[in-house]
């Protein structure tokens, strides 16, 4: 298998060119969305079942505690349903889900990770997942999207304490955004081959007359918000890798064109809502050029990537789908790793180390390019509020972001937030290598062993979900462990988020002068993309080098 | 105007002949004392203290150094349990790494010390008469004072504490808080009654209030600050300490995690490595330095004869988009001056002016004297007042009164007069004489452009009475504010005049100086209007007052500065005060905060920048020995996995003292746009900080690989 680097340059410009076309009339139509003052018949259903009051808005605090609420008791529903699973219709004859795994599973799709502990074609039947876990992937990406849009509010708005209702938000992202969009792409999905049934198919083989029967199920509609929501859980195993998921070419390149489409296009809305186009304009700039690094490193990684495993299998060629190469595999690899998707269309263990060291980094910049669903716009401003706090101290001005000062109380949220990603990611992992008994759950050796513990908890804490395989994370401690990992790398920086938007929304705007930093523009987002980068090279140089590098520098 | 505020007037105009629109220290001729020089001596007298503040619960403010304490100490304990010279040196450049942080402190404090010890001999033995309720006198000791007790001080005694006075006038000598030798004027009632304790009385008797209670005096307050012994954290050295903070915790757990991740190759590194990788990573370089930069930024402000309550106010000062500036003293003289001579028709030129001359030679005013002055400077010379005392007959000098509004000559019995246009054409008229249409012309053109005419006229031997013209007298704006406001809209500073001239006259003086706007026909409520204003607009707001209708504004203003010959409400009021009463100084006020903010932005990114080669110095040397392929990380060259550390924990001590000066005499600034500004220092001191220390560790590397048991 040959790296075609042409068909690698023309993939990537296709994707830049359809990002760009509809990044804007999206971020529009989010906008339309969120400030809208109507509720939809369905919406008002909701409200009345669930019993909120939709006509207030909420402090920051209310806002949180709803998420946190709801997020708990989606967590607690998604585990006692799993567990009861055999119990329940559409099972296909499969018993209660191991507690390890459903508490696992459960805190995972929760949390937009969608880190697969199991194998769902020999788990979850047909219930579990349209009933929980589709359900969830909707759920989760919304519960993203609505942080980050109480952020841009908390930067926008002036003098109030007032975010929005999450309710409110949770439902218009799900009725307005999400199900319509996930609606329109399975139908495309079908179309282009992705498989829509409730029945396993029989096949037969005449040469050999030996008989196998492949599971098939709601795979389509499934598929969808997995890639739209940046959630990434396959329906089967082997995820965008396996046939019935992603059937060609066409559609895998189609996968990687949703999983980076909301993302794309919430700086736009950003921009919209605060009344600066420019300053949506410089994030996704900032977002696009480290994914057009990201993807074209990931590509010279792939296609000069040497290893034990392109060794061992005599060329490019191991762990990538036989049916696509290596080219998709890499644009997918980078970026389901940029976003919080975590589907994969190639086994990431096999990749080159370098490319492996890649897809590593690529989670560890926070997944802030363009990120998950909401999580990486608002990964992407709590950085800004760094850069600007350093910009602003160089120019003599106490820093401000949009007008909004950045004292103690809002650079110790800021701070807190770029701490708990690394120190989890590093802790987790540095108690779990001094156990053998966890070590021996990845059986590789030497630096290799060791990127695989390193991947899993980057995954985890950073609401990934993409694994590099190898290791066996399903027994008690590897799922608690990820479990943690998973809840706190979701909820502590969406807590810290929210306090964010309440500290700026009360605080008045300062009208920007010629004195003030501009947080537009090439100067600011050179700034910005250099943070990001310095601040994720010095919170994980030593590991990267004890894993990727110290494989994939051979002397 | 008494002869301080012009002299002050006059000082102001000659900083502006520097052209540095927010000047740093040094280039005040008059007013700035010279910052004491960084000499081996200095550093030597800090030295002790600098030991002292290694006392733990010193420490514990500055968390970053802290660390770097709590890391000494452990590699002091592992060094003493199994020695080699490795851990050594290493311990013994940890230590030296926390000395330099306080050490760099101390010299920040030591260079205020000095002023510090003499301002407390000022206060030493000071005995006040006390006025007794009967009227006697009883003398106490100065720090006996009550607060509300009346003394009375006469020529040659020093004032024992800060008070209002509220009977009589005196001269005082306050060069020991100013440093400027002249006296000033102190008297009761007004806006320039108020006087500080340690200030000497040369002349007069004046009987003072006392308004401050014992150790909360003007001076003790000057010493505290000076001594840097009241620093409390400012809110924006409390953000970036958070900053700090985290990333210090995010190193700790590289640091802590690297021990296991590394144990799984076998490579455990030692302890003293990996305090050695901890302290390297941390940002010591400005964990070391933000005490003495605020220290230092406190200094300069003082250097400038300008005392702030507190840190915070310096930062703000930083922050300020608009400046309220009196027109009259900050950006006009604060007198009018002639300008120009309009002769009547049948007058000549010369004429008209030798008479206005003559008619001011003996006019002390700074009006009467700007006509002498333009005179000359339009070639027009004669005898001074002396000499042609000598050489006249009959000589009467005609004073100015208010019932006159005339002032001028009677000399060999031609009676020459200037004055009011309406006075002079009465005078004249009394004499037979007319006012001539064309000067009343002149005289209606002059009040139009808000310059204010004066009419000269001679009643000649004969008594032939005649108008010979106008001088017109106009606010004059200082050279080179045009520029200076120019500068500071540059930076997003918006300039607003207040004057009680009438709106015509405000526009004209508001156009040629070239303010961003004026608030005409002001009373000092209008102050606290605009700034109320500003406020509403999300604007933060600075101001200079004196008199006691100033305080409700000085308070309001996010920065406000107080003249020092103003009342003590307007003082109290203010978070400044200004000791020379200079209300152009606010222009340097913004300066000294703005550079504060950047010397501690720069540093901050400069002391993180560094890590990028640190981490080429230290994970090879670690970890080549498990994985040869990482020593293609060696990209320095470092001689030995020993030598490497040691080159980086030395480059990151060295590198404190190093930058103690740049801390000390802080980045410099220029008036540009934010964004010039940001791109300059990122240069500098991002890619600067990137770059310096691969440098940097390769020299000592090279130099410490010929020690033996390290190379």
């Amino acid at each position: 298998m040959n790296f075609n680097t042409a068909s690698f340059l023309i993939q990537v410009a296709a994707l830049v060119v359809a990002l760009a076309a509809l990044h804007k009339p999206l971020g529009v139509y989010l906008v339309r969305v969120f400030e809208g003052k109507t509720s939809t018949r369905a919406e008002r259903m909701f409200y009345r079942l669930a019993g909120v009051d939709a006509g207030t808005e909420q402090t920051w605090s209310v806002y949180l505690r709803s998420v946190l609420v709801f997020s708990a008791v989606s967590i607690l529903a998604v585990f006692l349903l799993q567990r009861l699973q055999g119990a329940l219709p559409g099972s296909n004859g499969l018993a209660g889900v191991d507690p390890w795994v459903a508490m696992n599973t459960s805190i995972s799709f929760v949390t937009n990770t969608n880190w697969q502990t199991y194998a769902p074609e020999a788990t979850v039947g047909m219930f579990v997942q349209m009933c929980l876990l589709a359900v969830q992937n909707f759920l989760s990406a919304a519960v993203g999207i609505v942080v980050a849009v109480a952020l841009i509010r908390g930067i926008a708005r002036t003098r109030t304490d007032r975010l929005g209702n999450f309710w409110v938000d949770l439902a218009r992202t799900s009725f307005r955004v999400l199900l319509p969009m996930a609606a329109a792409v399975a139908i495309v999905m079908v179309l282009g081959g992705v498989v829509q049934n409730f029945w396993s198919t029989d096949v037969v083989n005449q040469a050999s007359g030996i008989s196998q029967t492949i599971p098939g199920g709601p795979v389509a509609s499934q598929e969808a918000i997995k890639e739209l929501g940046t959630n990434g859980g396959g329906y089967f195993n082997a995820n965008s890798a396996h046939p019935f998921e992603n059937p060609n070419v066409f559609i895998s390149l189609f996968q990687v064109f949703l999983l980076l489409l909301i993302p794309s296009a919430l700086p736009y809305a950003y921009g919209r809502i605060v009344g600066d186009q420019r300053q949506g304009f410089t994030v996704a700039a900032v977002m696009g050029s480290l994914w057009l690094a990201s993807v074209s490193l990931m590509g010279w990684a792939v296609a000069s990537g040497q290893g034990t495993a392109t060794a061992a299998a005599g060329g490019l060629g191991e762990g990538f789908e036989q049916r696509f190469g290596p080219v998709p595999g890499a644009i997918f690899a980078a970026s389901t790793t940029l976003t919080s998707t975590g589907a994969v269309n190639t086994a990431h263990d096999s990749l080159p180390p370098m490319a492996g060291g890649v897809a590593m980094v690529n989670m560890m910049l926070g997944e802030v390019a363009p990120g998950g669903t909401g999580s990486g716009l608002y990964g992407m401003l709590i950085l800004s509020i760094i850069s600007v706090f350093i910009a602003g101290l160089m120019v003599g001005r106490t820093p401000e972001y949009l007008g909004k000062k950045i004292g103690p109380s809002e650079m110790k949220l800021t701070a807190l937030y770029i701490l708990v990603t690394p120190a989890l990611v590093l802790a987790l992992a540095g108690i779990s290598v001094l156990l053998p008994d966890v070590v021996a759950n990845a059986p590789s050796s030497g630096p290799h062993q060791f990127s695989e513990m390193l991947y899993a908890f980057t995954s985890g804490a950073n609401n990934n979900g993409s694994a590099f395989g190898g290791i066996t994370t399903s027994g008690p401690y590897l799922s608690v462990m990820m479990g943690i990992a998973m809840l706190l790398g979701r909820f502590l920086p969406i807590a810290l988020v929210l306090a964010l938007a309440g500290s700026l929304a009360r605080q008045q705007r300062i009208p920007a002068s010629a004195g003030t930093v501009p947080t537009h523009g090439w100067l600011f987002g050179s700034l910005l993309l250099g943070v990001t980068v310095i601040l994720t090279a010095l919170s994980y140089f030593p590991a990267l080098a004890l894993g990727p590098l110290a494989e994939g520098l051979l002397k | 105007m008494t002869p301080s505020r012009a002299d002050t007037t006059a000082a102001a105009a000659e900083t502006y002949a520097d052209g540095n629109p927010l000047g740093t220290p040094g280039e005040h001729k008059h007013h700035t004392k010279a910052p004491a020089k960084l000499t081996l001596t200095t550093v030597a007298a800090a030295l002790p203290v600098a030991v002292r503040k290694l006392a733990p619960r010193q420490m514990i403010h500055s968390p970053v150094m802290f660390t770097v304490l709590v890391g000494a100490a452990l590699s002091t304990l592992i060094s003493a349990v199994r020695p080699s010279v490795f851990g050594i040196a290493v311990t013994a450049w940890l230590w030296l790494t926390v000395l330099f942080g306080t050490l760099s402190e101390a010299i920040a404090e030591g260079r205020g010390k000095a002023q510090a010890d003499s301002l407390r001999a000022s206060r030493k033995g000071v005995h006040a008469r006390l006025r007794l309720p009967d009227g006697s006198t009883r003398d106490v000791p100065g720090t006996e004072l009550r607060l509300n007790d009346v003394v009375i001080c006469e020529a040659g005694d020093v004032i024992p504490s800060d008070g209002e006075i509220i009977e009589g006038l005196a001269s005082v000598d306050e060069s020991t808080i100013t440093g400027e030798s002249a006296p000033v004027i102190r008297e009761s009632g007004g806006d320039r009654s108020s006087v500080t304790g340690g200030t000497r009385v040369l002349s007069d008797r004046i009987a003072v209030r006392i308004t401050a209670e014992t150790g909360q005096t003007f001076i003790d307050r000057m010493i505290k600050l000076v001594e840097g012994a009241v620093r409390q954290k400012t809110p924006n050295e409390i953000a970036l300490h958070v900053l700090l903070v985290s990333l210090t915790i995010v190193f700790l757990i590289v640091t802590m995690s690297l021990a296991p991740f590394a144990s799984l190759a076998g490579a455990t590194p030692s302890p003293i490595v990996l305090v050695a990788l901890l302290v390297c990573l941390i940002p010591t370089t400005i964990g070391a330095l933000v005490p003495a930069i605020g220290i230092a930024g406190m200094d300069r402000l003082v250097q400038h004869n300008v005392l702030a309550t507190s840190g915070r106010a310096v930062e703000t000062a930083g922050d300020i988009t608009t400046l309220l500036l009196d027109k009259t003293g900050t950006i006009t003289y604060g007198n009018r001056r002639a300008v120009n001579f309009f002769p009547a028709n049948n007058v000549e030129r010369t004429e008209l002016i030798e008479a206005a001359r003559l008619c001011s030679l003996a006019d002390e005013t700074p009006e009467g004297r700007s006509i002498v002055d333009l005179a000359a400077d339009k070639g027009v010379t004669g005898p001074d007042l002396a000499a042609l005392r000598k050489t006249s007959g009959a000589f009467v000098v005609v004073e100015f009164s208010a019932s006159t509004r005339m002032s001028g000559l009677d000399v060999d019995g031609r009676q020459i007069r200037k004055g009011a246009a309406s006075a002079v054409a009465a005078f004249v008229e009394e004499a037979g004489g007319q006012t001539p249409a064309e000067v009343d012309f002149r005289v209606r053109e002059i009040s139009a452009e808000g310059g204010t005419p004066l009419l000269v006229a001679r009643i000649s031997a004969s008594n032939r009475a005649e108008v010979l013209g106008t001088v017109h007298l106009a606010d004059v704006v200082k050279p080179g504010m045009h520029a200076r406001f120019a500068e500071l809209r540059k930076m997003g500073i918006r300039t607003v005049m207040i004057t009680g001239d009438n709106p015509i006259t405000a526009k004209a003086i508001a156009a040629e100086a070239g303010v961003d706007d004026f608030v005409a026909e002001a009373t000092p409520e209008d102050k606290l209007a605009v700034i109320k204003k500003e406020h509403a607009q999300g604007r933060l707001v600075a101001m200079t007052g004196d008199g006691t209708n100033d305080a409700p504004a000085l308070a309001a203003a996010d920065v406000g500065v107080a003249m020092n010959s103003g009342t003590p409400a307007a003082k109290e009021a203010a978070n400044m005060v200004d000791l020379d009463s200079d209300p152009t100084k606010l222009i340097n006020i913004v300066g000294i905060g703005k550079q504060l903010l950047i010397t501690r932005g720069a540093l901050t990114t400069f002391s993180v920048a560094n890590d990028v080669a640190k981490y080429f110095a230290i994970v090879p040397a670690l970890f080549t020995a498990a994985f040869p392929g990482l020593g293609l990380l060696n990209i320095m060259g470092l001689a030995t996995p020993s030598s490497a550390i040691l080159s980086a924990v030395i480059f990151n001590a060295l590198i404190i003292i190093a930058l103690v000066p740049l801390a000390l005499r802080g980045v410099k600034y220029r008036a540009v746009s934010a964004n010039q500004a940001l791109g300059r220092n990122l240069l500098i001191f991002g890619l600067g900080g990137l770059i310096a220390p691969f440098i940097g560790i390769k020299i000592i590397d090279v130099l410490i690989s010929l020690i033996p048991g390290i190379g």
